[in-house]
């Protein structure tokens, strides 16, 4: 028993048939093949299922498919323009933050939502911000830097892409 | 609706490391009212087969573990009218479905009920913050539930709407064992209801945790208003330190009318380790929880004190 929805998906519209009891995560990763969100702990404690739902950062794991008709959802395949990296991808990249990369993809999406929230974040922010993302590779020192950096090139960049 | 043949129902208190997280193996019918009266009529229709899905941060989890099996979901995230926070001048008003990053973004909750904001903030992390509620937080009546030791202190009222009309009970009469509230099958929780506090008071919120994103071993609030460093008016309460969370009323008597020295703040602690009934589990040992309980009391009321002091 189940729906068809009806949602944008990193900006582009989709369709699909759903059962009632189909979850977000796998909804993306095995029909879809978006398969950036992963499958950490199932349970709502690591963050690695993490997309944007309306620009928020929530659990795709613990999301039933059929709420987000009508919605927009961002994954990190959405970041990047053709083969244009996001800034945050790129300051991941630079500062060595990716290990063996399972929980980047939702590290970056809250990221995203993070220097939205606010510029210019000091270790304390951040650090609390990311708290519901775990890396198993205990990489977060790399990644809080990343994170630094990438709010630095966000404003060395203010208005040049604009 | 298909039986679940394939699936064999595991008591519950399985293993749940051994339990598939990875799919949702209950198969249920699923519904999304855009009005509590829908919602209500659902769930007296249904009965104790329907669940209300608001965030779904604990139910879904407990349908993957097969703690429970609900035959029939009612999503409440679409139902405007308990989606809200409204100043309604004697009281702050927040719907039951309003998610908890709201809470905390809210300016009048930080300024007028300082230890709710820090009971929220505290809340596991952001996108968890983004999906859970304060009405789903409440009626899961956990007795570590962070939202209920400020609602305590404040003397929250919270709005019940059920089939026959609507009524208002304090918060202090809403919880009655772990799991446990006095909603009825076919009523929800739809609103809750914090009273604005007398000039002069300030609350703060502290939680005993594991780490940052677990649940409290100990979490207190406290409510105070002192005129010249003595104690006009308190109010504490505890939570994870009994089968629901609690006021400590022998604590908040001997403190009113008392001036906030270190020999009282003593005092008051050896009082709270008496009021509490804490049980040992894997987050913490009953001993610590006691001893613990008493030592954050007094670190409460000095942090509320300091706001008294500072403003």
């Amino acid at each position: 028993m189940g729906k068809v929805i009806r949602f944008r998906l990193n900006g582009r519209p989709v369709s699909i048939y759903v059962e009632n009891n189909e979850l977000l995560l796998n909804v993306l990763r095995e029909k879809l093949g978006v398969m950036s969100p992963k499958y950490g702990c199932g349970i709502g404690e690591c963050g690695a299922c993490t997309v944007l739902l309306d620009g928020e950062p929530v659990l795709s794991c613990l999301t039933l498919a059929v709420e987000v008709d009508g919605k927009d959802v961002v994954t990190a395949e959405g970041l990047a323009r053709d083969s244009d990296l996001d800034v945050v991808q790129r300051a991941f990249i630079e500062e060595g933050a990716i290990q063996c990369g399972y929980c980047i993809p939702g590290f970056i999406l809250v990221a995203k939502k993070l220097l939205e929230e606010n510029p210019e974040p000091d270790e304390d922010f951040i650090r609390e911000y990311i708290r519901g993302n775990l890396c198993r590779c205990t990489g977060y020192v790399n990644i809080v830097r990343a994170i630094k950096r990438a709010a630095e090139e966000l404003k060395f960049h203010v208005g040049k892409n604009k | 609706m298909t039986e679940r043949k394939f699936v064999k129902p595991l008591k519950p208190k399985v293993d749940v490391n051994k339990v598939n997280t990875r799919i949702l193996p209950v198969e249920f019918e699923y519904f999304e009212p855009r009005t509590v009266k829908e919602v209500v009529e659902l769930l007296s229709k249904y009965g104790s087969d329907a669940k209300i899905l608001a965030g779904g941060t604990d139910l879904i989890v407990r349908m993957k573990q097969r703690f429970i099996e609900p035959k029939y979901i009612v999503n409440i995230k679409k139902v405007k009218e308990l989606n809200f926070i409204e100043d309604r001048r004697d009281h702050l008003a927040i719907g039951a479905a309003t998610k908890l990053r709201e809470i905390e973004n809210s300016g009048i909750v930080r300024k007028k009920f300082t230890a709710l904001y820090e009971a929220v903030r505290s809340m596991a992390g952001v996108q968890i913050r983004n999906m859970a509620t304060i009405g789903g937080n409440l009626c899961n009546a956990s007795p570590a539930a962070d939202t209920a030791p400020p609602l305590l202190v404040f003397e929250a009222k919270l709005k019940i709407v059920g089939l026959d009309g609507e009524k208002l009970v304090p918060i202090s009469e809403f919880f009655l064992g772990p799991g446990k509230t006095v909603l009825k099958h076919n009523e929800v929780l739809a609103e809750i209801w914090i009273p604005y506090q007398p000039e002069g008071t300030e609350s703060a919120f502290i939680k005993i945790a594991r780490v940052a994103m677990d649940l409290a071993k100990v979490n207190v609030a406290v409510a105070l208003r002192t005129e010249g460093g003595v104690v006009k008016s308190v109010r504490i309460a505890l939570g994870a330190v009994a089968p629901t969370p609690i006021r400590a009323y022998k604590t908040e008597e001997f403190l009113t009318g008392k001036e906030l020295s270190e020999a009282v703040l003593e005092k008051a602690a050896e009082i709270v380790k008496t009021e509490v009934k804490p049980i040992t589990d894997i987050r913490s040992t009953a001993e610590y929880r006691r001893e613990v309980s008493g030592v954050i009391v007094k670190d409460a009321l000095l942090k509320a004190y300091e706001r008294i002091s500072g403003r």
